[in-house]
């Protein structure tokens, strides 16, 4: 299992890596960020890139800030980087309690956040999260810079809204106010295996009754996304077992799973009902 | 004992030493086969078939020979001469026509079957050439179900390559007796050993001494070498097998393979070692896989669930070949089926099917995973017919330690059956009494009244290990007062030197770390059996210690003359000759006896030079250690995953050479058992693609899958068979993991469904439970 | 593919290898610079007996290019010793037979000497979680699990 051969190149600047994407992507040039997943499709040689364009020797995309009322990520951030205390707040809490699931403790390691982003694969935790809260994709290229509501960045199956030419340079997630409650779940084979199905939910308490809900649903569906019925059915209500069931039934009924040989459709659907019920069970 | 503890320093048989493997294999100056590498070597890749079944139509390599570093590339036409790969118990010419080529002749029968070999100055040239060989392939229909109806494979002959058939006493009659008749129809899924450490070759000729060497030879060097003398037309002195380290074998390591083979022929033909590495996509699918089997079977029984009669029809599938093993799982699962039972008839038709996958062979239990799976689903299934508890149905029927040794007119690993000793309802007593059954159950439906699934499940199951006929070591002693002891056993991870070593020092009255073990070297030894079928500690290590009695025998004569004391009066201990009525003094070393015994010494007299001996060891008949295995599992109603909260392994092994090697087996093996139980499976979809070929899609437990174990290891039965009384425990773990687990998930269950195959999936688990809850809220 | 002249610190000693880009550090660490106690045994990435520590940290090398790990400070099992002195974790891993066919061994010893390098007093959920990284088929991973903590206690009591 040895990669096909490629060309290596490894810019030190933005621009000098915006360029080299510009002029190598049509020649079947990729970018190598983390790797963790990129390397092994090389390995089973499904992917056979002429050209890897290694962009982990870039400052400018390292490092993780806050700015105005939103948490900027840049590309080369590694998933280990939401396991320490550093950040603050209920986001920060919400990150270090999803990023357990991520893998395994070395592939947090090298792989990043927003390479995940780029990945779209329907089991990233990551990408749940980006569209449960609303975040924006910065992406860049030699033409300038889109910033992309996550809702519409991730199309389909492993298929994203970012151009050949184009590199996400940074996603910005929302700050949470300071009494939001979040909740996490998901369901897989095996601890750090794909999750089958995940749910994120977030919402407020005033005066008793939730407010400005989000249910995110992630692995059931081609793309993750928030569910309106869900969200529907908490907002006004007390946080109660009977009003979490109703919205995990709903959520259940709402999407339209996806198959594979081993996971029927069905299976999905009875995961989300679960696990949406768990999440929200967790949050309160 | 104190006088014990002073012969071998306390590292005698019985005693938990430090294994003597450890330093290397921890500092990661092991040589397993990849380490291993040779001047000028090549690097082999095999071109794999794509389609599970078809005609082999063209095979163009122009493009493949052409790439720099190429040095040649093999097709079947290359290697004409040589014959399909034979089985190891020798010609069977029924089965004869089922053999796999090296190379895909003109018809290819599972995806991964061997077509072409590139042989490059480097492997990832080698696999860029691989990827230019251009294959032509015309798809045949392919079958994937052993037990769908057979079709042609190939001179008139089917895919059903034999039926195997056991039986005894008149089935019929105790079936018209029954007072009751239990059917059922159960599988086990397709899986097997997967070792951490993929299959690896290197084949070395040396032309100066004309010798063929095939390095990275693991579980049987010697019968393998002289396979390939065989094979390649040469003496066994002409061909020499090589065992480093090796990781894992699970059964599934060390059979011959196409690539063994490949790798000799082509570092005779092109004059330079050869060296082979399987990567893990291969290794999927083209290394032996196992237990897929389907039973339908029956049991008459009277109106006391007591046992009259079984009647088994099963379907083996075998996959698209048959190897070195023959019909041997097959046979093996018909002859041990009925278990630690008392049953007066029995019979038993076991369909050998091929079909288009990676063809099958032994894995750690082999038969007996299976078996004990469909035999305690069967006794589970009459407890629930009768309305009996499935502790007392079994208690019913279980031998007697009165009925030992209890003969069974049937055969198991090529050995008749003959249970040699065991008390089976007192082992099962006390895995009870150990587990707190009672209170469990009692827990149990506490909890299943607040709402939980939640279950206990049971198996007793009897092993077989001390395949026979017979093992031989070697044992010299240094003039440093070093010990070898050099036998035709080979290790695959599990601690073998450190337990020969423990027998040398116990029977010869010195420190275990002064032993060395050689293993997996047929230059350094003639003969040899090889390590497998739980046969180490009772072949070899009996073979050792009738050795180390000798040399033991052979020092004190020296020593007696040279101490002018009769040898009764003397001993050996932590290696030195000492007088029994003055044990603290000791008076020459082992080494410094082994000198006078030197060819040259002039106080050798006339004795045979050399302070060493031969020890051989035969067996007339395998030895059976025996298990209980209980399991407390819950089923969680809203994702269908299972919980394994407690587990239980209850076995005997006779006697323990070293009791924490012991439980490693047994840890180890629960550990695999609960992978076949609920996670592994090689999937194959309807046109016989493999599905499972990586470790994302084919699920290896982690840490987290598996539970506290509680092992409770008994000596209460030594074997009969031989002196040290050993049964082994290699395989005591896994065994019975299957059949433990469905029971307790069975129960947790209750009437929402019966599980009746492996791997047991959450899919499944939701399904029916979800399917129950709509009907019956 | 053109070959780029990389160094490799390697337990302290330099390594200058010349090798194609699509070479693993894994077949580097072990071809190149004689080094084969990292083992390979998926290449893909999930079984972690190839992981090794890079800048300290856990990392599976069969995932990364060695061109990737040009000047890096790479540690591998055959560094943990300190001249004849066994790292506390390799002779926690003999008192608590923690192996056996030891395949697997390198790659657990290196992510536990990474991980408690960095965190010093660990909960049992958390060593669980990362020695769940590395799969074992011959252990079933209880003495694993024990040697790691027993050597855990006595690195942290040396501190």
């Amino acid at each position: 299992m040895k990669p096909a051969p490629f060309a290596y190149h490894a810019p030190t600047e933005l621009p000098e890596a915006l360029k080299l994407l510009a002029t190598l992507a049509p020649q079947d040039g990729r970018i190598l960020a983390g790797g963790q997943t990129l390397v092994p499709t090389m390995a089973f040689r499904m992917a056979r890139p002429a050209h890897l364009i290694d962009i982990n020797g870039i400052r400018e995309l390292d490092g993780v800030s806050v700015e105005r009322d939103c948490l900027r990520i840049g590309a080369c951030t590694r998933h280990s980087h939401f396991e320490s205390d550093e950040i603050p707040g209920r986001l920060g809490d919400l990150l270090r309690k999803v990023v357990r699931f991520i893998a395994h403790y070395p592939i947090r390691q090298r792989g990043t956040f927003c390479g995940s982003i780029a990945n779209a694969d329907p089991s990233s935790e990551w990408c749940c999260l980006t569209t449960a809260l609303d975040a924006i994709v910065i992406a860049q290229s030699e033409r300038g810079t889109r910033r992309i509501a996550a809702a519409d960045f991730h199309k389909a199956i492993m298929t994203t809204d970012l151009r050949d030419d184009e590199l996400i340079t940074a996603v910005e997630l929302p700050l949470l106010a300071d009494d939001t409650r979040t909740g996490f779940c998901e369901f897989s084979r095996r601890a750090g295996d794909f999750a089958i199905a995940m749910a994120l939910v977030a919402f407020r308490l005033e005066h008793g009754l939730i407010a400005g809900a989000r249910v995110g649903i992630g692995g059931a569906e081609a793309t993750p996304r928030r569910i309106a019925a869900a969200e529907a059915i908490l907002i006004g209500k007390k946080a109660e077992p009977e009003i979490f069931a109703a919205a995990g039934a709903a959520a259940a009924g709402a999407i339209d799973p996806i198959a594979d040989t081993n996971n029927p459709a069905e299976y999905r659907r009875a995961l989300v009902q679960t696990l949406v019920g768990r999440a929200l069970a967790s949050a309160a | 004992m104190s006088t014990q503890l002073k012969d071998n320093r306390g590292t005698g048989i019985g005693a938990s030493v430090p294994r003597l493997e450890d330093g290397p294999l921890v500092t990661g100056r092991g040589q397993f086969a990849g380490d291993i590498s040779f001047p000028r070597q090549l690097h082999m890749r095999i071109v794999r078939s794509a389609n599970a079944h078809g005609l082999l139509k063209s095979v163009d390599v122009t493009e493949a020979k052409a790439l720099r570093g190429v040095v040649a590339v093999w097709t079947a036409r290359d290697i004409e001469n040589v014959p399909p790969i034979d089985f190891r118990e020798g010609p069977n010419e029924k089965l004869a026509p089922f053999r796999q080529s090296v190379l895909a002749r003109d018809r290819v029968r599972y995806v991964g079957e061997p077509i072409a070999a590139v042989f490059a100055t480097d492997p990832y040239i080698a696999e860029d050439a691989a990827d230019l060989v251009a294959v032509e392939i015309e798809e045949l229909p392919v079958i994937v179900d052993a037990s769908a109806p057979v079709a042609d494979f190939a001179d008139g002959l089917t895919t059903e390559a034999t039926i195997c058939r056991q039986g005894y006493g008149d089935v019929d009659a105790g079936f018209r007796n029954a007072a009751h008749i239990i059917e059922i129809d159960v599988a086990i899924g397709r899986h097997s050993g997967v070792p951490l450490e993929t299959r690896g070759a290197i084949g070395r000729y040396s032309a100066a001494r004309d010798v063929l060497e095939l390095h990275g030879a693991a579980k049987v060097p010697h019968r393998n070498r002289e396979s390939l003398a065989r094979m390649f037309g040469r003496s066994t002195a002409a061909v020499h097998c090589y065992e480093g380290q090796v990781g894992g074998g699970f059964g599934i390591r060390g059979e011959i393979y196409p690539e063994d083979i490949l790798v000799l022929l082509a570092a005779m033909r092109l004059g330079r070692p050869v060296k082979w590495l399987e990567d893990r996509r291969e290794h999927m699918i083209a290394a032996n896989q196992s237990r897929q089997q389907r039973h339908i079977i029956r049991a008459a029984v009277d109106a006391d669930g007591r046992l009259l009669g079984i009647d088994d029809r099963f379907f083996h599938d075998q996959g698209a070949y048959i190897r070195t093993h023959g019909t041997r799982v097959a046979e093996t699962a018909c002859g041990i089926l009925p278990g630690p039972y008392r049953l007066p008839n029995f019979r038993v038709a076991c369909h050998f099917r091929l079909t288009n996958k990676t063809p099958a062979a032994t894995y750690r239990a082999p038969g007996r995973y299976e078996t004990n799976f469909v035999r305690e689903r069967l006794m589970d299934a009459i407890a629930k017919k009768l309305g009996l508890s499935r502790v007392e149905v079994r208690l019913r029927n279980l031998l007697q330690p009165a009925d030992m040794p209890h003969e069974r007119p049937l055969t198991a690993l090529g050995d008749e059956v003959v249970l040699d000793s065991g008390d089976y309802p007192g082992l099962l007593a006390k895995a009870l009494a150990r587990c707190g059954w009672n209170d469990l159950e009692r827990e149990v439906k506490a909890r299943r009244e607040q709402g939980e699934l939640i279950g206990l499940g049971l198996a007793v199951y009897v092993e077989k290990s001390g395949l026979g006929p017979t093992d031989g070591a070697h044992i010299h002693v240094h003039d440093s007062g070093d010990i070898e002891v050099i036998t035709g056993g080979a290790s695959v991870g599990q601690g073998f030197e450190t337990v020969i070593a423990q027998v040398c020092a116990d029977k010869l009255g010195v420190d275990y770390r002064r032993v060395r073990v050689v293993h997996g070297q047929t230059d350094r030894i003639e003969y040899g059996i090889g390590a497998h079928a739980t046969r180490a500690t009772v072949m070899t290590a009996n073979a050792t210690a009738v050795a180390a009695g000798k040399v033991r025998a052979k020092a004190l004569d020296m020593a007696s003359q040279l101490l002018q004391t009769d040898p009764r009066r003397l001993s050996i201990i932590a290696g030195h000759v000492v007088r029994l009525d003055a044990p603290d003094q000791p008076l020459m070393a082992l080494g410094e006896i082994a000198n006078h015994l030197r060819p040259t010494s002039k106080t050798r007299g006339g004795r045979e030079p050399g302070l060493g001996a031969d020890g051989w060891f035969d067996t007339a008949h395998m030895t059976y250690p025996y298990g209980v295995q209980i399991a407390l599992a819950t089923i969680d109603r809203g994702t269908g995953g299972v919980n394994i909260e407690k587990m239980l392994i209850g076995f005997d092994v006779g006697r323990a050479i070293n009791p924490v090697l012991v439980r490693g087996q047994i840890v180890g093996g629960f550990a695999q058992g609960l992978g076949g139980a609920l996670f592994e499976e090689f999937q194959y979809d309807e046109r016989g693609q493999p599905l499972s070929v990586t470790f994302a899609d084919y699920l290896l437990p982690t840490v987290h899958e598996i539970p506290q174990v509680d092992v409770m290891i008994t000596e209460d039965a030594p074997s009969a068979t031989n002196p040290l009384g050993i049964k082994g425990a290699g395989e005591g773990g896994i065994a019975a993991v299957g059949a433990a687990i469905a029971s307790a998930v069975d129960d947790a269950l209750g009437d929402i469904a019966t599980v009746a195959s492996l791997p047991i999936k959450p899919q499944w688990l939701k399904a029916v439970i979800d399917a129950y809850t709509a009907v019956s809220p | 593919m053109d070959k780029v002249d990389i160094i490799l610190d390697i337990n302290g000693a330099a390594h200058e290898v010349t090798v194609e880009p699509r070479r693993t550090l894994a077949d580097v660490i072990r071809d190149d610079c004689g080094l084969t106690g990292t083992h390979i045994g998926c290449e893909h990435g999930v079984c972690g007996a190839c992981t090794v520590l890079v800048d300290g940290a856990p990392v599976r090398s069969c995932l990364m290019f060695a061109v990737q790990a040009h000047r890096k400070r790479i540690r591998t099992v055959e560094g943990l010793q300190q001249g004849a002195v066994l790292h506390p974790l390799q002779q926690a891993f003999i008192d608590h037979h923690a192996l056996q066919c030891g395949f697997c061994t390198p790659g657990f010893l290196m992510l536990t000497v990474g991980f408690l390098e960095r965190k010093q007093h660990v909960s049992e959920e958390e060593l669980l979680d990362v020695l769940s990284s590395n799969l074992c088929r011959c252990t079933g991973y209880e003495n694993i699990v024990k040697a790691v903590k027993a050597a855990a206690l006595q690195m942290s009591a040396s501190k």
